[in-house]
C-alpha cells in the first residue's frame, strides 16, 4: 500500500511502487485529466505538481510520491476560476485539447514563481510541453493574460 | 484526409476559380460513382434522408417531453437544446461551428446549447461522400446548408406550435433567444414549454433560410463550447474511456511491415502480476492485463521470433536514389497543356531541380486506442475516429456480426490529422481481435513507439522539375515529374480516386497549378512499396506545396524577377489567389528592408477549395540553426463561420507545417523504422514558435476548407526565406542545419 495526497485528499493504492504515477492516477484512481503522450518525459502531457513543483508523472514512480502532495489539473480549481483556466477560455487556446492539462500545469508553476513572465521566461518554462495542434501562440497570449488577471486580483 | 473533394463533383458550385485549367477535373469522379463504391464497401448504405421521416425521427431518443424534429437537434421541456454532431472533433472546432450554423436558424439562447456526438446512422452521412466521416477539410462545406436547415425546421415547428396554442397566425410570432413571442398580445413562451406540442406537428414542406445579411451568429468570433472541459481535465478522449470490468492491452507488432509471428515464448511475460492473456492475433501478439502498465511491462518480456517476410531490406536511403532515377523518365500523364518539350528546347534559359520529402507520421498527441466490449451477439466500441461508417463495417466483419449489432461511440480525438481515418480501420479491428482473446471488455493502447513505427505515413515523394524561360525571364514551360506511392490504390477508394494510372491525391497542387504558364506537363510514377501510406493533413498538397512553390522561387530568381511580382503577374487570371497574395505582401511589408541576416520568403497554395498565401521571415545562424521569426498568412476560405476558429486553424497548420519543414522524417533501414519517440521524431516547441499573423479575406461565397490549407505554403515560404537570408536553396525536407552551416558561415 502506498499513500499520498491527491488534490488535497489522502489516497492509498496497492500498485507496485515502481508503477509510474501517471498510470496510478489514470487507471487506478480514475482521474483522466492527466494525459499519456510519450512515457519518457519528452512531451509534458502528463505534467502534475509534486509538492508544488511540476513533474512528469509518466516517469515518476509511485514510491517517489509516498506521503507527498500531488496536484492534477482537476485540483487546480473546482469551478474554472484559476486565472490560467479563465485566460485559456478567454483566448480559446485549446484545439484538440489533449495536451492542455499538461500545458496549464506547467504554466501554473511558472506564474506562481514569476508573476509577470517575459516571452523568454515563457519559452523556458513551456518548452517541455508539446502541442501538436500548434496552439503555442495562444498559450503565450493566455499566460500573459493570466498574469494580468492574477495581478488585477491582487490589486483589488 | 484525402483530397476527396478534389475527386468529386462537389456541390461547391458557387465558385470556380477563373482560368482554372479545363483539365483540372480530369480526375474528378462523379459523386454517384463514389457512392457506389462507398455502398459496396459498407454493405448497402443509402444516402441519408435529408429530412428524416417522422417514424425515424421519433426513434432518435425522443421521449414525450422532448422535441426531436430531425436527427440533429433535441429540445427538452427544461429548455435545454442538444445539438447532435455527426463529425468528429479533433481540434478543428466543429463542436462549436456546427452548433453556430444550426442556431443561426434555431435562434435559441446560445448558452443553453449542449453538444452530443452522433451515433452511426445513415442520417448522419457526409452530404458529399455518403459516409459518416470527418476529413478533407469538408465538414463546413458538407454541413453549411444542412445544419441551418435542421435548425430552421425546429424553429418553424416551435413557432407553429405556439401560434396554434394562441390561435394566432405564425406570421405574427417571432423568436428571441428561444422564446416565441406574439408581440400584439404580449404573450411569450419558451421553446421547452412547446416541446410536447411541437412533437405532434408535421415538419414543414419548405424550409426557407435567412438571407446571410441577417446573420447574427455566423461570421462572429464565438468562443468554443468545448474549451471549459479542456482546461479542467473533464474532456473525455478515447484513452479516458473506462467501462466496468475493463482490461488493458498492448500489442507487439512486427518490426518489418508485412512480418508475421514465427514463435512466441510468453513464459516470463505471464509472470508479471496482473497479466491475463498473451495471445497471438492477426496483427501480432496481444498482451492483456488488469492495468496498462502491467501489460506494457509484460510485452517487454514476451520473446517473439518474427518472420520478417519480403520487406526486411526496405531502405529509404535506397528509395531516395531509386525515386530520383525513376523521375528521369516521364510517368503517367496527369496534365498537359501546350507543347512543353518544344517550349523547353526553344527557351532562352532552362533550369532544373529535384525536391525530396520524407515519410511522415501523424503523431497525434493522443496515441491510438480503442475500447471494445465484445459479446456473443453484440459489440460496443469507443474510439476517437474520423471514419465511423467504415470502422463500424470493418469492426462488424471482424466480430462476425451484422453492422447494426455494432455500436460505435465517437469520443473526442486528441488529434487526427488523417490517421484516424484509416481505410482498413486498423486500430479498431485490431482491438476487436484483442477483445476476442481478452474475453472481457478491453482498452487497447498504442504507445508513442507503437504509433511512430506503425506505418500509415504520409508518403515519401520526389519531384523533378524543368522550366524554360524566355529572353525576358518569364517562364514559358514547366514540367514536373512526381514519384511517390499512391495513397488511394489498394483501398476502397481506388475506383474513384485513381484514373489512367494517376492517383489524384499524388498530383493535387501540381496538376492544378494556378500560375499562367502556357506549356505545362505533370506526370506521375507510383512505385509499389510495402510501407503503408495514408492521407496526412493536406495530403498530396503537403509535398506539392513545398516543391512547386520552392521551384517557382528558383524560376523567379533565374529570370531576375522578384518572387512576389512574378507570382502577381502569373496569377493575373486568378483573382481570389491574387487578392490573398497582395494582402499577405502588404501585411508582411514585402519590400521593407530587414535586419542583416534575415530573409523573407513568399508562397501561395490552393487546396481544399481555399486560397492561402504566406510570408515567412527567417534567419540562419552560423551553425546552420534556422530561426523563424514571423509568419504572415492570408486566407480566402469563402464565407467564414467563426473567424477565431479560422485563425486558430491557420496558426495550427503553420506550426504543423513548420514541424515538417524543420524537424521530422520517418526513415527505414533493413525494413525497420528508425524513429521511436519525440527524441528522434521531434516536434516544434514553444521557443521555436514564431509570431503568427492571420488575415482573412472577407467573402460571401460558400465556405471552403480550413483545417488543412495553411499547411502546404509554410515549408516553401520558409525555404524561400532561407534562400533570401543565406543564398542556400532548400530542396529537401526536413531542413538540416548541416546543409546550412557552411553557407551561413561563408556569407557572414
Amino acid at each position: 500500500m502506498t499513500s499520498f495526497f491527491l488534490n488535497g485528499k489522502s489516497v492509498s493504492v496497492d500498485d507496485d511502487p515502481s508503477t509510474p504515477l501517471l498510470w496510478v492516477i489514470r487507471d487506478t484512481l480514475g482521474m483522466t485529466g492527466t494525459k499519456f503522450g510519450c512515457g519518457m518525459a519528452l512531451c509534458g502531457a502528463c505534467t502534475v505538481h509534486l509538492n508544488g513543483q511540476a513533474i512528469r508523472s509518466c516517469v515518476a514512480p509511485l514510491s517517489r510520491v509516498a506521503g507527498q502532495h500531488v496536484t492534477t489539473v482537476e485540483g487546480l480549481s473546482n469551478d474554472l476560476s484559476h486565472p490560467l483556466q479563465r485566460a485559456w477560455i478567454e483566448v480559446d487556446v485549446p484545439q484538440c485539447g489533449y495536451c492542455q492539462s499538461g500545458q496549464i500545469m506547467s504554466a501554473a508553476v511558472l506564474l506562481r514563481e514569476n508573476p509577470k513572465p517575459t516571452d523568454k521566461d515563457i519559452d523556458e518554462a513551456m518548452s517541455g510541453n508539446i502541442c501538436r495542434c500548434g496552439t503555442y501562440p495562444r498559450i503565450r497570449r493566455a499566460i500573459h493574460r493570466a498574469a494580468e488577471m492574477a495581478s488585477e486580483k491582487r490589486a483589488s | 484526409m484525402s483530397r476527396i473533394d478534389e475527386l468529386l463533383e462537389t456541390n461547391l458550385k458557387s465558385h470556380k476559380p477563373t482560368g482554372k485549367p479545363a483539365t483540372r477535373n480530369r480526375h474528378r469522379i462523379a459523386r454517384r460513382d463514389f457512392l457506389k463504391t462507398a455502398s459496396a464497401l459498407t454493405g448497402g448504405l443509402c444516402i441519408a434522408a435529408y429530412i428524416p421521416e417522422l417514424g425515424a425521427r421519433s426513434a432518435k431518443g425522443a421521449s414525450a417531453n422532448v422535441f426531436a424534429p430531425n436527427a440533429f437537434v433535441r429540445i427538452a421541456s427544461d429548455d435545454s437544446v442538444t445539438v447532435i454532431i455527426n463529425h468528429s472533433e479533433m481540434g478543428q472546432g466543429i463542436y462549436t461551428s456546427l452548433p453556430m450554423l444550426l442556431n443561426e436558424e434555431l435562434e435559441t439562447d446560445w448558452s443553453k446549447i449542449k453538444i452530443e456526438p452522433a451515433p452511426v446512422d445513415p442520417a448522419y452521412n457526409h452530404t458529399l461522400f455518403g459516409l459518416q466521416m470527418t476529413g478533407g477539410s469538408t465538414t463546413t462545406p458538407s454541413e453549411w446548408e444542412r445544419f441551418r436547415k435542421m435548425g430552421a425546421m425546429a424553429r418553424l415547428m416551435l413557432v407553429d406550435a405556439a401560434a396554434q396554442k394562441w390561435n394566432v397566425p405564425t406570421s405574427e410570432c417571432h423568436v428571441e433567444k428561444g422564446v416565441v413571442i406574439h408581440a400584439a398580445s404580449g404573450r411569450k413562451t419558451t421553446y421547452g414549454s412547446l416541446a410536447t406540442a411541437a412533437s405532434q406537428l408535421k415538419p414543414p414542406a419548405n424550409i426557407p433560410l435567412k438571407d446571410p445579411k441577417q446573420f447574427t451568429l455566423v461570421g462572429k468570433p464565438t468562443r468554443r463550447l468545448d474549451t471549459p472541459s479542456k482546461v479542467n481535465g473533464s474532456a473525455q478522449f478515447g484513452l479516458d474511456v473506462r467501462i466496468p470490468g475493463m482490461l488493458y492491452a498492448v500489442v507487439a507488432r512486427p518490426p518489418v511491415f508485412g512480418g508475421k509471428v514465427a514463435s512466441v515464448d510468453a513464459t516470463d511475460a505471464r509472470k508479471i502480476a496482473g497479466v491475463r492473456a498473451v495471445e497471438q492475433i492477426p496483427s501480432g501478439v496481444a498482451v492483456v492485463a488488469d492495468r496498462f502498465w502491467s501489460a506494457k511491462l509484460a510485452r517487454d518480456k514476451v520473446k517473439i521470433t518474427w518472420d520478417d517476410g519480403p520487406n526486411a531490406n526496405l531502405s529509404t536511403t535506397k528509395m531516395l536514389a531509386d525515386f530520383s532515377q525513376q523521375s528521369a523518365s516521364p510517368g503517367n500523364l496527369a496534365k498537359k497543356t501546350g507543347d512543353p518539350a518544344a517550349a523547353l528546347s526553344g527557351a532562352a534559359k532552362t533550369i532544373t531541380a529535384e525536391y525530396d520529402v520524407p515519410y511522415l507520421a501523424h503523431c497525434m498527441m493522443e496515441p491510438l486506442n480503442s475500447v471494445v466490449d465484445l459479446r456473443a451477439d453484440s459489440c460496443e466500441i469507443w474510439t476517437g475516429t474520423q471514419f465511423e461508417t467504415i470502422d463500424r463495417a470493418n469492426a462488424a466483419k471482424t466480430a462476425g456480426l451484422p453492422p447494426e449489432k455494432v455500436k460505435l461511440n465517437t469520443t473526442l480525438l486528441g488529434g487526427g490529422f488523417g490517421r484516424r481515418a484509416n481505410p482498413l480501420s486498423d486500430f479498431v479491428i485490431e482491438a476487436v481481435e484483442v477483445a476476442k482473446v481478452a474475453k472481457a471488455p478491453v482498452k487497447v493502447v498504442w504507445t508513442r513507439e507503437d504509433d511512430l513505427a506503425g506505418g500509415w505515413y504520409r508518403p515519401m515523394w520526389h519531384d523533378r522539375f524543368a522550366a524554360g524561360l524566355d529572353a525576358q525571364g518569364n517562364p514559358i514551360a514547366w514540367t514536373h515529374t512526381i514519384v511517390g506511392q499512391s495513397i488511394l490504390t489498394g483501398t476502397a477508394f481506388e475506383a474513384f480516386g485513381v484514373k489512367d494510372g494517376v492517383d489524384s491525391a499524388s498530383v493535387e497542387g501540381a496538376a492544378d497549378l494556378l500560375y499562367g504558364i502556357p506549356n505545362l506537363q505533370v506526370d506521375l510514377h507510383s512505385p509499389k512499396i510495402a510501407v503503408p501510406v495514408q492521407w496526412w493533413r493536406s495530403v498530396g498538397h503537403s509535398h506539392t506545396g513545398f516543391s512547386v512553390e520552392g521551384f517557382f522561387d528558383e524560376v523567379a530568381h533565374a529570370g531576375g524577377k522578384d518572387p512576389y511580382e512574378l507570382r502577381r503577374k502569373l496569377l493575373a487570371n486568378q483573382p481570389r489567389m491574387l487578392a490573398v497574395l497582395n494582402l499577405v505582401a502588404e501585411k508582411a511589408q514585402w519590400s521593407k528592408p530587414l535586419p542583416k541576416g534575415h530573409g523573407r520568403g513568399i508562397a501561395t497554395h490552393f487546396s481544399f477549395e481555399s486560397y492561402v498565401a504566406q510570408v515567412v521571415e527567417a534567419s540562419v545562424e552560423k551553425d546552420g540553426t534556422v530561426r523563424v521569426h514571423r509568419v504572415v498568412c492570408a486566407v480566402d476560405c469563402g464565407r467564414v463561420i467563426n473567424p477565431d476558429i479560422v485563425k486558430a486553424q491557420m496558426e495550427g497548420g503553420i506550426i504543423f507545417g513548420l514541424t515538417a519543414a524543420l524537424k521530422t522524417e520517418i526513415t527505414l533501414e533493413n525494413g525497420r523504422v528508425q524513429q521511436h519517440n519525440f527524441y528522434d521524431y521531434p516536434m516544434l516547441r514553444m521557443f521555436e514558435s514564431p509570431e503568427i499573423e492571420v488575415h482573412i479575406v472577407p467573402s460571401e461565397l460558400a465556405p471552403t476548407g480550413v483545417g488543412e490549407p495553411s499547411v502546404p505554403p509554410v515549408a516553401p515560404a520558409l525555404a524561400n526565406a532561407i534562400f533570401a537570408a543565406s543564398g542556400k536553396r532548400i530542396r529537401r525536407l526536413p531542413i538540416r542545419t548541416s546543409d546550412l552551416a557552411t553557407a551561413s558561415e561563408a556569407k557572414s
